[in-house]
């Protein structure tokens, strides 16, 4: 009986959902999620408690807390949490069920890869929130304090002084810096669940990952060597080729400490680096498939 | 096997295929001076070994605000030598944050250099003034620095042309790096006032000062404030000029 005769599809959006709906319960149900992001929230509010400053001084240390911190924590919850989908399932013999049913495994794989994605949009809508509200909470403190210091002044000094308080607190780059920020976790995601498609356990994949993050920052470097010096030994080449070619370049992403440094991001730079996070987690999609299609179990 | 080989095959031809992607974006940020950092024996000696291993995984401006607040500790506590490698490590790891090249201009020119004239500890005059001038020298070489990471922002030019007017009394640097710091987008109206009043302290080029001031008279009401035309007086009077050509309001 031929697919199309008995009713079933090659691809279901439906069958994704059903996928990702449960990968993203199971994962919301883990403690380690909320650990994540009570730290994240953490570090996020203690930066209202640094040295006092100039309002400056105190923004800029403000912004470049925040940032971290849903860089940090957003780049481990995707990796910890994507490293443990494919080998849990299999201890809990969820994988067995589910493909002795007429899934096909890209829609697994991309199920649970959108579960993640889910989940790290959703962790980082609420740090940002909780970083939105922290900034707008000093930021009115800081106005309240500039009002009360310029009693007396004329009301265009007085207002001119508010506006250099708001603009030193809040600029739109910085949704462009969380959303780099997320694109970079998706990718990190991606590529997690792809190692952990031939990993044995799940803590050799957070350990390759880790490795592969931080070569991935230093893969720039590798690269612009290997490109341009001709001068290296044919080791030396063959290693940085190595490096160059099968990392991804994670420095790409680290356009937060320029935004909050009050540097404009161009447009197109924005859209050119999202569209190379995008490009990688479908590649390291298609890898991870690769990979597991009739993989024995 | 041969699936191994196909993914290592498929890994080496996307990575092919983004390098050129990649390196463009890269050049991209280099245009752009952005992370203008280099990960060298000369960074990890100066943030030390936990500092470089943050800066390499991405958090460089964590490291760097962790180093400023640092600095800011050691200022209220007047260790100057601290402030200084603190502020060379925090403007290396953060060279586009203009606020730490100009903290680090101030604390150096105006903090410290005071501190090193008024030390009690130093019976010498001229070892203090000594001191003091290798204070000065330290400021303007952040600003100069800055300056160098941040070609096209105007905060610094002002600041070192601050530094000239107010430390080293050397208006004819002040009026030029204020000027500069006019001509950049961005820059506050009052800066072209200021190299205005600055070169009309400099001997030989009052007339040039004289023209300066009086189209910003006559650009607009606002320009006219009482520094203005206090000036634009005193240039009138040094430069002769005939009573029905002067400034109806500043005329005594």
């Amino acid at each position: 009986m031929s697919a199309n005769t008995s009713g079933h599809r090659a691809f279901s959006f439906g069958r994704v959902a059903a996928i990702t709906g449960n990968t993203l319960t199971e994962l919301t149900r883990l403690k380690l999620f909320y650990v994540v992001l009570l730290f994240a929230l953490l570090l996020i509010g203690s930066s209202l408690f640094m040295a006092r400053m100039t309002f400056q001084q105190e923004f800029q240390v403000l912004k470049d807390i925040g940032l971290g911190s849903m860089s940090i924590f957003s780049s481990l919850l995707a990796v910890v949490a994507t490293a443990r989908l494919i080998p849990q399932d299999v201890e809990d013999r969820t994988i067995y069920t589910i493909l002795a049913k007429p899934v096909p495994r890209f829609e697994y794989l991309l199920g649970k890869l959108l579960g993640v994605l889910l989940l790290l949009a959703i962790s980082l809508a609420i740090m940002a929130a909780f970083f939105f509200f922290v900034l707008h909470f000093r930021e009115h403190g800081v106005l309240r304090e500039t009002a009360h210091q310029m009693t007396g002044a004329s009301p265009d000094q007085l207002s001119e002084a508010l506006r250099a308080v708001s603009a030193s607190a809040f600029n739109a780059n910085l949704f462009g810096a969380i959303a780099i920020v997320y694109f970079k976790a998706c990718l990190l995601a991606s590529l997690t669940l792809f190692v952990s498609t031939f990993a044995t356990t799940t803590i050799f994949t957070i350990i390759v990952m880790a490795f592969v993050y931080f070569i991935g920052h230093l893969q720039a470097i590798a690269r612009e060597y290997w490109l341009q010096t001709n001068s290296a030994g044919w080791l030396t080449n063959l290693f940085l080729g190595v490096v160059a070619l099968v990392f991804p370049d994670l420095q790409l992403f680290n356009l937060t400490d320029d935004i909050v440094a009050g540097n404009a991001i161009p447009l197109a730079l924005f859209f050119s680096t999202a569209t190379v996070g995008l490009f990688h987690t479908g590649f390291y999609l298609l890898l991870a498939w690769a990979v597991f299609f009739r993989k024995e179990l | 096997m041969i699936r191994g080989l196909v993914v290592g095959l498929g890994l080496a031809l996307f990575g092919a295929a983004r390098l050129p992607i990649e390196h463009a974006i890269s050049e991209e940020h280099r245009r752009l001076h952005f992370r203008a950092v280099d990960f060298d024996l000369g960074l990890r000696e100066q943030v030390g070994q936990l500092g470089f291993v943050a800066a390499l995984s991405g958090f460089r401006s964590l490291v760097a605000d962790a180093l400023f607040v640092q600095a800011h500790v050691a200022w209220e506590r007047t260790e100057w030598s601290r402030v200084l490698l603190l502020f060379r490590q925090v403007t290396t790891l953060q060279p586009r944050a203009l606020l730490f090249w100009d903290m680090a201009a101030w604390h150096m020119a105006w903090n410290a250099s005071t501190a090193a004239l008024n030390d009690r500890t130093q019976p010498r005059l001229a070892l203090r003034i000594k001191a003091q001038r290798e204070y000065l020298a330290l400021g303007r070489d952040f600003l100069e620095r800055g300056i160098k990471n941040n070609p096209e922002r105007p905060q610094l030019y002002e600041a070192l042309a601050r530094l000239y007017r107010d430390k080293y009394n050397d208006h004819e640097h002040a009026a030029e790096f204020f000027a500069k710091a006019a001509s950049l987008p961005g820059a506050p109206s009052y800066v072209k006032r200021f190299a205005a009043y600055e070169l009309a302290q400099c001997p030989g080029r009052e007339q040039e000062a004289y023209a300066q001031l009086h189209a910003l008279y006559h650009s607009s009401e606002n320009e006219r404030v009482p520094t203005l035309l206090r000036r634009l007086h005193e240039l009138e009077i040094k430069l002769d000029i005939p009573a029905d050509q002067r400034i109806p309001d500043i005329l005594p």
